[in-house]
């Protein structure tokens, strides 16, 4: 099997590459690269993003053809595939970060600035939270509900359909921390930051 | 609910970690990768490496040092000292380093602080300020804690804020090292001043601190170092005591 982490130069994704390689040991192939050839031929995909919606966006456009490369993946093939933070948030038909933007919208909905009520909640949301699992989620097997896992984000995916949330947190608002809809996956906790419990989602994801 | 963050600092020098953990059982005490892990598997919410290497020459082993850490830690790594410019950012970032904290640049140039945070992100931005009381208000000093600056530490805070830090790593200088806890005016006044996290520093003693630091500082992290280095404290005992004083971490 290989797996593939989307390496589209949208900031610092090492974490992610050091997490999966520890998980994969060498069971698993774990190719970095945007390489349109070698992306058509994994069996699932990892799209990391760190920075802002646009410069995510802006950075996944700048690759001529992956835009379609990812879309025939996920969305015509239903191949599995994980969106981690900004790569979550890219699911979305628009984002509002910097400046509208449109996004994969593979997920109907938005990504909106966390609601700080007035500077009573801080931002970045950054530190440790307990989710909170409300749909069974394959991502999210034998994760007990309140589990603790890192975040650090300003902004929030809001969907349209609530099915496809399988867990939320509570900062501010209850803010959607993982979506499941099909074969797409994402979080927007960072699994490779969050310890054994992390790593153990990212197992669940190459495991499928 | 957030969790309070319980962070260890590591001073790292050419390579090697000074003022390391006191266990017996270590093969290397002075092995900052494996100290980092003990750190991690012990409970610590993010850790931090501090270089304090002098010369140029030797740059080059914090590097390697965040590298082989990074492969065996799977928590938060900020790193800082010596941070000049946004390449140096971008070098530790890709060494695997999930934050970098800068110092004695962002008062330099806040471009600095500016650009990496377009470049990278806010969430990987950390500007750590040095402050020592003057008559009424906080001076900021750079290299490390040898040049004083004039500016005003809450005006500076504001200011980085403004130019795209993720966090704020504040020490008291009045405080470091002395172990009679944080100066929780300073943390208090700081985090009032700005919408971004704020992580308290120097001069933590006993657990008492660490609660007044959340407590009565405002901070959303403490940072502390000898007494976790020594075996004083264990990350646990701490998140425990902490958690029997109703400040919410992660255990």
């Amino acid at each position: 099997m290989k797996v593939t982490i989307v390496d589209y130069k949208s900031g610092n994704i090492s974490s992610v590459i050091n997490s999966f390689r520890e998980v994969a040991k060498n069971k698993v192939n774990i190719e970095v690269t945007a390489d349109l050839n070698k992306i058509k031929s994994s069996d699932k995909i990892v799209l990391p993003g760190q920075g802002s919606f646009k410069s995510c966006v802006d950075a996944l456009n700048n690759i001529n053809g992956l835009v379609d490369t990812l879309n025939k993946f996920a969305i015509s093939d239903k191949k599995p595939l994980i969106g981690i933070c900004v790569g979550l948030q890219m699911f979305a038909d628009i984002g509002y970060e910097e400046t509208e933007t449109k996004g994969l919208g593979w997920i109907s909905g938005n990504v909106s600035k966390i609601d700080n009520q007035n500077g009573k909640y801080k931002l970045p949301h950054i530190g440790w939270n307990q989710i909170n699992i409300i749909k069974e989620s394959k991502i999210l097997k034998d994760i007990e509900n309140n589990s603790h896992m890192y975040f650090v984000h300003s902004y929030e995916f809001i969907p349209n359909d609530k099915n496809v949330i399988s867990a939320t947190i509570d900062y501010s608002s209850n803010i959607v921390c993982a979506v499941e809809k099909d074969n797409i996956f994402g979080t927007q906790f960072h699994p490779e930051k969050s310890d054994k419990i992390g790593l153990k989602i990212i197992n669940n994801f190459i495991n499928l | 609910m957030l969790k309070n963050r319980i962070i260890p600092c590591l001073d790292v020098k050419n390579g090697r970690v000074v003022k390391g953990i006191n266990f017996v059982d270590l093969k290397d005490a002075g092995d900052p990768v494996e100290q980092a892990k003990i750190y991690s598997e012990g409970g610590a919410d993010e850790i931090c490496f501090l270089d304090i290497t002098a010369s140029n020459e030797n740059r080059d082993t914090i590097y390697e040092v965040v590298e082989k850490t990074s492969k065996k830690c799977f928590v938060p790594l900020t790193v800082g000292g010596g941070v000049r410019s946004v390449d140096d950012i971008n070098k530790l970032l890709n060494c695997g380093a999930d934050k970098v904290s800068i110092n004695t640049a962002a008062v330099q140039n806040a471009d600095v602080v500016y650009d990496s945070s377009k470049k990278f992100g806010s969430q990987c931005i950390v500007v750590a300020i040095d402050a020592k009381k003057k008559g009424e208000m906080w001076e900021v000093f750079t290299h490390g804690g040898r040049n004083k600056t004039g500016i005003n530490a809450l005006e500076f805070a504001k200011k980085m804020e403004d130019s795209g830090a993720g966090e704020l790593l504040v020490t008291s200088m009045d405080r470091d090292g002395t172990q009679l806890g944080y100066d929780i005016d300073l943390m208090s006044k700081i985090s009032s001043t700005v919408n971004i996290p704020v992580i308290a520093s120097g001069g933590v003693g006993n657990l008492d601190h660490l609660v007044d630091g959340i407590k009565l500082g405002n901070a959303n992290a403490v940072l502390a170092a000898s007494i976790f280095h020594y075996g004083k404290y264990t990350i646990k005992e701490a998140k425990e005591y902490l958690k029997s004083k109703n400040v919410l971490v992660r255990l």
